[in-house]
């Protein structure tokens, strides 16, 4: 018969409509603004109206979301920074819109250069958030924050960011992606290790040479 | 023809080959270091390609492009041309001098070489004589220059290269357009003003539509065939892409294709980058369908490097390239029904589903649509815990659940059926001829799909049916979306049953990469039809050509014949079921 095919069709719309209705006693009106509510309202197991009540509601961002890189320094005990990134140049070789600019730092004193950026800067602009700087960064110094509400009135004057406006501790990687800094911590400590036993042997070393020209 | 001296010479102390005895003195093997092919004389090429078509086979051109041999002072046009049936491609190539770098054409032997070869004289200046229609497709009519030449200079050019030399260490931040002001950052000619212009390209385009009659056709009632531009700004246009439409009534007599409004010469962008910077640049391609971009491009450079990635590698690509799929054929099919009138309501059911996609994608890549996720010989990174099970959860119950309600709201829907069934055809002599990709040919009843044809990382493992239909109608080509979505999923499900445990990079995990001299084309089935890369490696670390079969651009040469006889309201259906995205289409 003609028009069965659209009855149908007004069947699954029907269907749609009243799904919000189930979900909504099945929560017993607590489907908004609720978090436990909201991770299965955008997971496999949704029902009903699908939107998110942005900005009052905003989406649970997975650990890998990136959006615009950081410099991670670390908190020393006695209160002061120390940058992790020693401006080797890797992120700014590897960027593909080439958006990072270093200036290496020299020693005031020799006038060789040192490991530590004089100043960092990105263009977030040009920055096309591919995370290729965070992957290769030997340093784990450079990461991708999860902060997508950046906007500012002037481009001009605001996005270009300097480096004290990318430095950030190493604790809010921490609470930003845990895993992942996890990964890093680990990472860091088995090279303080390789270091400290590089140290060990060459002491050791200077140690026996010693030895053998006092004997 | 000033390099045909030196194979020759060679030929002299090397036994012919098969395909060499068969056509003496028209094929000469390529003897670079992994090129592969055969070279033929540009004076012999169109005998030579009718043959290839004709006698042995070869029904389908695929991919037409030049490369610009700068330091040997020659051009190089190469084709690709497969069989239906399947199988490896034959790749030819001539060579002509640049500066005069001048080529029959090939539209007589494939339509389809239409669109890729005013490409090719657009960005590289090839000309291809004989062609019917050989302006600008890209570039706007009165540019300056061939802008894929390598002495070719943009107006924001730094370096040849990338990594600018100037960004480390020295670090003096500046903008670019700061140092090239407004005004100044476009090239005229000399004698060009830009405020006296009038763009006579159109005038060429409206002549070279069908001939104006008021008369003579027997009606008494006396009409005049008016043109209309459908476009650039338009909402069927999914984006900005213009078609100039000849009318007689409501009847479309003639459709021309104008595109390049969102032209950014990617190839050229490509060609500055290193190799793995290039990759977060495919995502920008098709960016509906960004994980399988890469996937391409990945082939293309493994294929060059001699790499393969480890098992678990393989199973992720293979899920995340059917995913992709999935959520561009949704899209595709929530929008056709948007260009058909039912305006939103099937998107936004086909959105949700997508969205769920999306979900696994940030989760794994880090980013919704730009993923940038696979690496050569390998991935980014490793699937983060948990995302396997929701993918399980996908693949094994929502997604199969709501694809049979798409199909029971949809399929069976009187007004879609009216609307499309019937429109559009195109036949599957003129589908092969037109090179047209994916599910436009499919829909018209050729089963060539390149996961069977010629099967890339591990597709030969998987069970699943290549979806065909024979209408090449509308209609058609949306059943074949349900149908291609359905197979993929019985991909997802098999391989999330089978991945393995393991690594998921071979090799060292380097942001420099060592590509071998040489030449690679690397293709794969993506959502919209057969994505090509074609890369050549001069052995540095930027690859010397980097060319892309984008299979959007190359569906829309057969837009016009679809178009013919058939409604103003239909233009907007048959668009919508190409499915182009205008990333792809200008790049």
């Amino acid at each position: 018969m003609y028009g069965i095919g659209m009855v149908r069709g007004m069947g699954v719309t029907i269907k749609h409509f009243i799904g919000t209705y189930v979900d909504d006693l099945r929560w017993f009106g607590r489907r908004y603004y609720n978090p436990e509510a909201f991770a299965v309202r955008q997971s496999p197991k949704a029902q009903g109206v699908f939107t998110v009540q942005y900005p009052e509601e905003k989406l649970v961002t997975p650990e890998e979301f990136r959006y615009i890189p950081f410099l991670i320094y670390d908190e020393l005990e006695d209160g002061t920074r120390q940058d992790r990134c020693t401006s080797c140049g890797i992120c700014a070789k590897v960027c593909p819109p080439q958006c990072i600019w270093i200036v290496r730092s020299d020693d005031p004193e020799t006038g060789r250069p040192i490991p530590e950026p004089a100043e960092f800067f990105i263009d977030v602009d040009i920055c096309m958030n591919c995370g290729l700087c965070s992957e290769f960064c030997p340093f784990e110094a450079i990461r991708m924050d999860n902060d997508y509400e950046i906007s500012t009135y002037d481009r001009l004057s605001d996005n270009i960011y300097n480096k004290a406006k990318l430095d950030k501790p190493a604790s809010y990687y921490a609470s930003i992606r845990p895993r992942n800094y996890a990964v890093d911590e680990a990472a860091i400590a088995e090279k303080q290790a390789k270091k400290a036993a590089k140290e060990a042997a060459r002491k050791q070393r200077q140690q026996e040479k010693n030895q053998t020209s006092d004997g | 023809m000033t390099d045909e001296g030196t194979p020759q010479v060679e030929e002299a102390a090397r036994e012919p080959d098969a395909m060499e005895q068969q056509f003496p003195g028209v094929l000469t093997l390529d003897e670079r270091d992994n090129f592969e092919g055969y070279l033929v004389p540009p004076d012999k090429l169109v005998e030579f390609a009718t043959q290839l078509r004709d006698e042995l086979g070869y029904d389908y051109l695929s991919s037409v492009t030049g490369v610009d041999y700068l330091p040997d002072e020659r051009m190089e046009v190469v084709y690709h041309a497969y069989r239906m049936e399947g199988g490896p491609a034959f790749v030819f190539k001539t060579q002509v001098p640049r500066n005069d770098p001048t080529v029959p054409t090939l539209v007589g032997v494939w339509p389809g070489a239409d669109f890729q070869e005013r490409e090719a004289w657009d960005l590289l200046g090839i000309r291809f004589m004989g062609h019917p229609n050989l302006r600008r497709i890209l570039m706007w009519e009165g540019f300056e220059g061939h802008p894929l030449r390598k002495d070719w200079h943009e107006a924001y050019y730094e370096e040849d290269s990338k990594p600018f030399a100037n960004r480390w260490p020295e670090g003096g931040v500046y903008r670019i357009e700061d140092e090239v002001a407004f005004g100044k950052n476009v090239q005229y000619p000399s004698e060009f003003s830009p405020d006296g212009w009038t763009p006579e390209g159109d005038e060429g385009l409206y002549a070279g539509m069908g001939q104006i009659s008021t008369d003579g056709n027997g009606s008494e009632l006396k009409t005049d065939q008016i043109v209309v531009n459908l476009g650039p700004q338009h909402p069927s246009t999914h984006g900005v892409f213009r078609m100039v439409v000849t009318l007689d009534g409501e009847t479309v007599t003639d459709l021309k294709p104008v595109m390049g409004y969102l032209h950014r010469n990617h190839e050229q962008i490509g060609e500055r980058n290193t190799y793995i910077m290039n990759m977060p640049y495919t995502d920008r391609l098709d960016y509906l369908a960004s994980m399988s971009n890469n996937f391409g491009y990945a082939l293309a450079v493994e294929k060059l490097m001699g790499i393969k990635p480890p098992e678990r590698a393989e199973y992720i690509r293979v899920m995340m390239a059917e995913l992709t799929r999935i959520q561009s054929h949704l899209w595709s099919i929530g929008f056709l029904m948007n260009d058909l009138g039912a305006f939103q309501t099937p998107a936004l059911y086909a959105i949700t589903e997508r969205e769920l996609i999306l979900d696994i994608f940030e989760a794994v890549s880090g980013s919704r649509m730009m993923c940038n996720y696979f690496r050569f010989g390998g991935l980014a990174r490793d699937l983060p815990p948990g995302t396997l099970q929701t993918i399980r959860e996908l693949a094994f119950e929502r997604l199969p659940r709501r694809i049979d309600e798409l199909d029971l709201y949809l399929t069976g829907n009187e007004i879609v059926r009216t609307r499309t069934i019937g429109v559009g055809v195109l036949s599957a002599e003129k589908a092969v001829a037109f090179s047209a990709g994916g599910p436009v040919l499919r829909a018209s009843g050729v089963p060539y799909d390149v996961r069977r044809a010629e099967p890339y990382g591990i597709y030969d493992r998987f069970d699943f049916d290549v979806a065909v239909r024979y209408g090449g109608d509308v209609y058609d080509r949306y059943l074949i979306r349900v149908d291609e979505i359905r197979e993929s999923i019985k991909i997802v499900q098999q391989a999330v049953e089978d991945i393995p445990e393991g690594e998921i990079q071979t090799g060292k995990h380097a942001f420099q990469v060592r590509v071998p001299a040489g030449e690679a084309y690397g293709r794969v089935e993506n959502p919209k039809g057969e994505l090509g890369f074609y890369v050549v490696s001069n052995g540095k670390p930027n690859p010397w050509r980097y060319h892309i079969r984008a299979p959007s651009f190359i569906n829309l040469t057969a837009l016009g014949e679809m178009c013919k006889g058939h409604k103003v309201a239909d233009v907007v259906a048959i668009l919508g079921s190409i499915d182009i995205v205008l990333g792809e289409v200008d790049r």
